[in-house]
């Protein structure tokens, strides 16, 4: 089986929602009283992906201002960046711009962009049109995405749609900070500082899910230039 | 009402007692022994000069790195780099969170604001707290919205400069009949109480040292007089956002937890055995990580235990601000956290980088290992784990949860049921040696729930209703005795004081302080005598409630 390690780091402004959209896809909840992330939260998990493993080490970064001159500890060698607004907030957009920036002259590496639109259940108060990030993200070659935390719209695709993308890096062999090997036995031992949920926290095909009527503000557009 | 006050003199009293028991004493302490009255006292000698250049003494930081062998100058020109991406990101992400302070003033008349000032929110409040810049820009009050009192801000931040200037004096507080404002100028920040409360201006002036270096610990001193010197009109709340709530939180801990009172720090009860177990599962696992600094196992702001590099000691108030910081944070339990804390006491220039975990689900103590190395989270998220484990398989997380849970089979969950003597209704006890603090009704955590209430609800002066006493109360009564005793001019070693509600013995010697609370109207030799047996007790549980060893890597 082949296993890929990679690094992704959840970045954007503070009360976006961050911590809410790892938790709600790593720990399957949601609670309205989290308290602000202070400096970086740390979570693993492993996504089954047609024959492959994709090991992930998500990095949950702190919003807040004063940890903005600590970020490059955690982008650094990351392979993929979830660049996360609010919908309703037009400051958090225009916040991802600098994200952007920042990753380009500092990460050499390609990367795997997703731009995610968080709070989409709060429409009656939304100041960033779908259009509007659709279109900075296919400038920037990342995938768009709008979910909600709240109703567990979208993240599923959000990362679901970062692994498989992280999966076809790996085959062009180009990135030299991702690793990945071929294991016979999942069982194999991890690496260092990886907590011990071997589990796959999801198994998932790339196909582009049936959406009904109801879930389609999660819909995953692919980027046009990627 | 009958009320009596009397000074003791200490030779005339138990006696024996004093020479060969100091519970809880011990050689070598994991913590400074320091007073918390001598911030007071270097701050009341503090000339206007120093005071308002707040130097940064040398980084103990950097001296453990060019210890261990880190090429200093390496992490120096890093800390430099990450600064200026940090100026540099001031114009990107500046207009993203200023949204979120919305600009009122200019927009309120002055009779706004006035009215303000008299609306619920403010009004009746025991104590206020109020931070600005010295520019006399509001950055944080407790109570009510800091960006509708920019007109007060100006008014403190005149009182100040005009005795500054004109008389080149200290405003430190102004008195009326039922209420004490205190002033306390730090480097770039002006910090105010106001107060109705019983607390001396000893106590506030340490509160208020409190939040500033709450402050400090989540800018550190550099970046704080740097910001303020390159714009001196800055607005810090920027920079403080989603830290106010530390404050709030310290604030009313400060009111509830006599460890502020007396500068120490409070240790969960353990078997000896329990506690030594989990002491070398911490050494044994990390001795080998070089730049590790300090291993903290708290759980209910309560310390289990503490290894440290050798050398190095941690002030009670470090402790206590990593309690806050842990206590007010429910992000730490959903999942490991790095996270930079910088630690006042032991060096307020800069950062350590912080490993922050709850060692299970099925147990609440939280593991900080704080290190001078920013790369180090692996290795310690490894060796996390690998503690974790150990002190399940040696039955320590049982343990751990029997003392949090307050099990009724262990003589410290009710220290005054086991003692015996029924006529004593409060005690508490520091040991000076080692800083630290126990008390007959360890504070539980159900009582501090009401630190998820957001503190605007609370905080009203209400009438008196008479009821069971709880462990705040007391304290709340032990506050004048404490200052009598700490106080500067005249202290006293011995009060006695009966009336008819209660009778109130403060006792301090070399080796500690004591205060108990007995029945109203009760004989000065019955008291004496009940406190001689309370010391055996303490010296009999000693190993189990205090820690007794300063173990290092």
């Amino acid at each position: 089986m082949k296993v890929v390690e990679a690094k992704i780091v959840v970045l954007g402004s503070q009360g976006v929602g961050k911590t809410s959209l790892v938790v709600r896809y790593i720990g399957k909840m949601f609670s309205k009283h989290i308290s602000p992330t202070i400096g970086a939260s740390f979570f693993t998990c492993n996504i089954n992906l047609e024959d492959a493993r994709i090991k992930l080490q998500v990095w949950d970064t702190a919003g807040q201002e004063r940890f903005r001159s600590m970020a490059p500890m955690y982008y650094r060698n990351a392979n993929a960046a979830l660049l996360v607004y609010d919908i309703t907030s037009a400051n958090s957009f225009a916040a991802i711009k600098g994200w952007v920036k920042e990753l380009q002259s500092n990460v050499p590496e390609p990367m795997v962009l997703s731009l995610v639109g968080n709070k989409c259940d709060l429409q009656e108060s939304r100041a960033v049109t779908q259009s509007e990030a659709a279109q900075f993200a296919a400038s920037i070659g990342a995938a768009y995405c709008e979910t909600s935390a709240l109703h567990d719209q979208g993240i599923d695709q959000v990362f679901l749609n970062t692994a498989s993308e992280l999966l076809k890096m790996s085959s062009s062999s180009l990135v030299s900070s991702l690793r990945s090997y071929d294991s016979t036995d999942t069982d194999e031992k991890l690496p260092i500082g990886t907590p011990t949920e071997e589990k796959a926290t999801h198994t998932g095909k790339v196909e582009l899910p049936a959406l009904n009527a109801d879930v389609k503000l999660g819909e995953l557009q692919k980027s046009l230039c990627c | 009402m009958a009320s009596t006050s009397k000074n003791i003199p200490s030779t005339a009293n138990p006696e024996n007692v004093t020479d060969d028991i100091e519970p809880g004493a011990c050689t070598d302490s994991i913590l400074n022994p320091t007073d918390s009255f001598e911030e007071f006292a270097s701050e009341m000698s503090s000339s206007l000069e120093e005071r308002n250049t707040l130097a940064a003494k040398s980084s103990t930081i950097s001296e453990i790195q060019s210890e261990i062998g880190e090429s200093s100058k390496e992490t120096l020109r890093e800390t430099k780099s990450s600064d200026n991406l940090q100026s540099k990101d001031d114009s990107i992400s500046g207009s993203a969170s200023s949204s979120n302070l919305t600009e009122q003033n200019g927009e309120d008349t002055e009779c706004e604001r006035d009215e303000y000032l008299r609306s619920p929110e403010l009004v009746n409040k025991e104590k206020h707290v109020f931070i600005l810049s010295s520019a006399g820009k509001p950055i944080y009050s407790r109570y009510g919205n800091e960006d509708k009192l920019a007109g007060l801000c100006g008014v403190i931040q005149a009182l100040v400069s005009v005795v500054e200037e004109q008389n080149q004096d200290i405003l430190r507080s102004i008195s009326t009949k039922d209420c004490k404002a205190i002033f306390l100028v730090k480097g770039p920040l002006i910090l105010v109480a106001v107060s109705k409360s019983n607390e001396s201006e000893t106590q506030l002036v340490l509160q208020l040292t409190y939040a500033f270096n709450q402050i400090v610990s989540v800018l550190t001193l550099t970046q704080l007089n740097r910001i303020f010197e390159q714009r001196r009109n800055y607005d810090l709340r920027r920079l403080l956002s989603g830290a106010e709530r530390l404050i709030d939180h310290l604030l009313i801990f400060m009111e509830k937890d006599p460890a502020f009172l007396l500068g120490a720090v409070r240790c969960l009860p353990l078997p000896e055995k329990a506690r030594e177990n989990i002491t070398n599962a911490i050494t044994s696992t990390c001795s080998k990580i070089r730049d590790l600094v300090f291993a903290i196992l708290i759980a209910g702001n309560q310390l289990i235990t503490l290894v440290r590099m050798k050398k190095y000691t941690l002030h009670p108030s470090d402790i206590h601000l990593l309690f806050n910081l842990v206590r007010s944070s429910e992000s730490f339990k959903t999942a490991e956290s790095w996270t930079p804390i910088c630690l006042p006491k032991f060096d307020a220039t800069g950062f350590l980088h912080g490993h922050v975990s709850y060692i299970s689900e099925d147990c609440q103590a939280c593991l900080l290992l704080l290190t001078v190395q920013r790369d180090a989270f692996f290795p310690l998220s490894q060796a996390k784990h690998t503690i974790a484990e150990k002190l399940r398989r040696s039955n320590c997380l049982v343990a751990i949860n029997d003392a949090l849970n307050r099990n009724k089979e262990l003589p410290t969950t009710n220290p005054l049921k086991h003692i015996g003597i029924p006529e004593i209704r409060h005690f508490m006890y520091k040991c000076k040696s080692t800083a630290q603090l126990f008390t007959s009704d360890p504070i539980s955590l159900d009582r501090l729930q009401d630190y998820r209430l957001r503190h605007k609800e609370g905080g009203d002066i209400t009438e008196k209703k008479i009821e069971k006493l709880s462990d705040i109360d007391y304290v709340r009564n032990y506050r004048k005795f404490c200052s009598q005793i700490h106080c500067s001019s005249t202290p006293a070693k011995l009060i006695f004081r009966s009336n008819s509600e209660n009778t109130v013995l403060a006792w301090v010697t070399n080796g500690f302080e004591l205060y108990v609370t007995f029945d109203a109207l009760m004989e000065k030799d019955h008291a004496i005598r009940a406190v001689d047996r309370l010391l055996h007790w303490i010296k009999k549980e000693e190993e189990r409630i205090f820690i007794m060893h300063a173990p290092t890597f």
